[in-house]
């Protein structure tokens, strides 16, 4: 289509503002209360470039751009809308992999454009006599300056690690993908992986760069090579790690859009990628520190991966059960209540019930405080996203400094679906996976309830001394199911 | 046309800024921000578009519309994910004063 030249600059100036929304928007969504509205902003922004987009000039295929966007979007929509709330880390993951899918697939395409054009530039050469034709071809297919071909070859790789590690983080957080994969060698074997990776890139990279055409091979064995090396790099990392793993993924989507943009020419690409690569590789670090770990560590201390590595110490005690109505009476009477929620709430979809039997605490005069670990659930926050929908306020929330001095003169910690984050042994036992992490002092408190599906070990696949202290009661049960028990309980002792 | 040093500048100052708007947050949102940078990158989407727009031939045209169909369900996966963490933290709100 051939409009007038000042489109470009109209549609310039629209990329400028939706970058202006872009930063304002993720601005008014680092505070609770503007938070709402920030996501408007960098919508309304993104709407408009995905608008003006359309109106480039020399855009072709646009059936299968519009039919590929209304497929694409109705289907994320769907989804999106429709999963529960404790699915969104998962979502949050799924997504940001097809973000790096696609900046995957633009380097690819564009890769692909620049050795077209290398090999009909160096086909010309050849023909006798001079085809004009064949010149004019070559001269009209634009080439890529050295640094566009560099950064085009880094996006492809560091999108499409993306791309399957995210997709891996996805299975293992649905649940489909429940051990993780460790074999002997396996730092060794990635590190191979991502060798022959680079060398496939970088020869054709210097083909590139010396102005003659790759074979295609490469460039299908580098693409290759990083997708398996995403899958290679993600699957050893244990789910209790996946948050920090798919925000650090979440960075590398952001990369590896902004070097795509630098490859197009696209500035709004290239700001609103490097803020969130900047803004991901903070927030992993923080979610990295909430659990003392470094990102190293995460990435690549897989737990015991060595195999008979570990030793722990032996755990004293034997596990005593409850029943619903005695735990009940129990915190009833109690004077201080604190209530530690872990992914169980989240999975039993437990957060409603939870808040109704807190609700007739308070009624009752018991002063109950909802304890936050950092990390629990599958991401910083997770829990108070979830509490946040039940509707508990905000100021019966304590996260874990705040709280972690008053458990001592904690009558009843009750614990809902919670394992790892409560495990003493990160502070006592040299030999523990989780050594070091910061926990949430439950066993200080008088009196502990953990509500427990059955009595296998948490995500992190170890035992918790917490279950067998003396001062500890297990509620086998549903989280839901428990809860709710918990509340006739409590009614039962009112009637 | 962005050439060189000035391309390094942009990377740096945007870098910046995208640290800036992270740090001193709360963690209560930093699930939801992961989730809004996450739509954010969605931008994506137009980059797809400009490489399928101008991808001539069958292997061109097929993974252009793959990373179009892949950002696009970006986009619109990271607006609706983000939309209703954020939503909940405004029903919070209303019920606060109710609840106390």
């Amino acid at each position: 289509m051939t409009l007038p030249s000042y489109t470009t600059t109209i549609i310039n100036a629209i990329y400028f503002i939706a970058a202006i929304l872009f930063i304002w928007g993720l601005k008014r969504m680092s505070s609770p209360r503007t938070a709402r509205n920030g996501i408007v902003w960098a919508g309304a922004g993104m709407a408009a470039a995905i608008i003006a987009t359309f109106f480039l000039p020399g855009i072709h295929n646009l059936g299968w751009m519009l039919g590929a966007i209304i497929v694409g979007v109705g289907l994320s929509w769907w989804v999106g809308r429709r999963v529960p709330m404790t699915a969104m880390p998962q979502m949050v993951a799924l997504f940001n992999g097809m973000g790096g899918g696609a900046a995957a697939a633009i380097g690819a395409v564009e890769l692909i454009r620049l050795n077209m054009a290398l090999a009909a530039a160096t086909l010309v050469p050849n023909t006798y006599p001079i085809q004009p034709e064949a010149w004019a071809k070559a001269a009209a297919v634009p080439t890529l300056s050295p640094v566009e071909q560099v950064l085009a070859y880094i996006g492809v790789l560091i999108g499409a690690v993306s791309l399957t590690g995210s997709l891996i983080a996805f299975a293992k957080l649905q649940g489909w993908m429940d051990k993780r994969f460790v074999f002997p060698l396996q730092r060794w074997v990635n590190l191979v992986i991502f060798a022959a990776a680079v060398v496939c890139g970088v020869l054709a990279l210097i083909a590139g760069l010396e102005g003659h055409a790759f074979a295609w091979g490469l460039l299908v064995a580098f693409l290759g090579l990083t997708l398996v090396f995403g899958i290679a790099m993600t699957l050893p990392i244990g789910g209790a790690d996946m948050p920090v793993v798919i925000s650090m993924y979440n960075a590398f989507t952001g990369l590896a859009v902004a070097f795509e943009g630098f490859v197009l020419q696209n500035e709004a690409m290239i700001i609103a990628g490097m803020v969130v690569g900047a803004a991901g590789t903070l927030l992993t670090q923080l979610m990295a520190k909430a659990m003392n770990r470094s990102l190293g560590n995460v990435l690549f201390g897989n737990f015991g991966a060595g195999g008979a590595g570990t030793q722990q110490q032996e755990i004293a005690g034997a596990l005593k059960p409850i029943d619903a109505a005695d735990a009940a009476v129990m915190m009833a009477y109690a004077e201080r209540v604190a209530i530690v929620p872990g992914y169980g709430m989240a999975v039993a979809q437990a957060q409603h019930k939870v808040w109704e039997f807190a609700r007739l605490l308070i009624e009752r005069g018991v002063k109950v405080t909802f304890a936050i670990h950092p990390v629990a659930g599958r991401m910083p926050g997770h829990m108070n996203v979830l509490l946040a929908e039940a509707g508990v306020p905000y100021d019966l929330i304590a996260d874990m400094d705040d709280i972690n001095p008053q458990f001592p003169n904690i009558d009843v910690a009750l614990v809902i679906g919670a394992n790892d984050v409560v495990n003493p042994s990160a502070r006592t036992d040299k030999g523990s996976p989780i050594y070091g992490m910061p926990i949430l002092d439950v066993a200080k408190a008088k009196n502990v309830i953990v509500i427990k599906r059955g009595r296998g070990k948490g995500f992190a696949g170890i035992e918790n001394a917490l279950f067998y202290a003396d001062n500890t009661r297990m509620l086998y049960g549903d989280g839901q199911a428990m809860a709710g028990e918990l509340v006739a309980g409590l009614k039962t002792l009112d009637a | 046309m962005i050439t060189g040093f000035l391309a390094l500048y942009i990377f740096m100052l945007a870098a910046f800024t995208g640290y800036e708007i992270i740090s001193r947050v709360p963690v209560i949102l930093h699930t939801p921000l992961m989730s809004g940078s996450n739509f954010v990158h969605g931008i994506v989407l137009v980059g797809a578009m400009v490489a399928l727009g101008h991808a001539t031939g069958a292997v061109e045209i097929t993974i252009g519309v793959v990373a179009v169909l892949l950002a696009a369900g970006n986009v619109a996966g990271g607006y609706v994910v983000t939309e209703r963490m954020l939503e909940m933290f405004k029903t919070s709100k209303q019920q606060k004063p109710a609840s106390k």
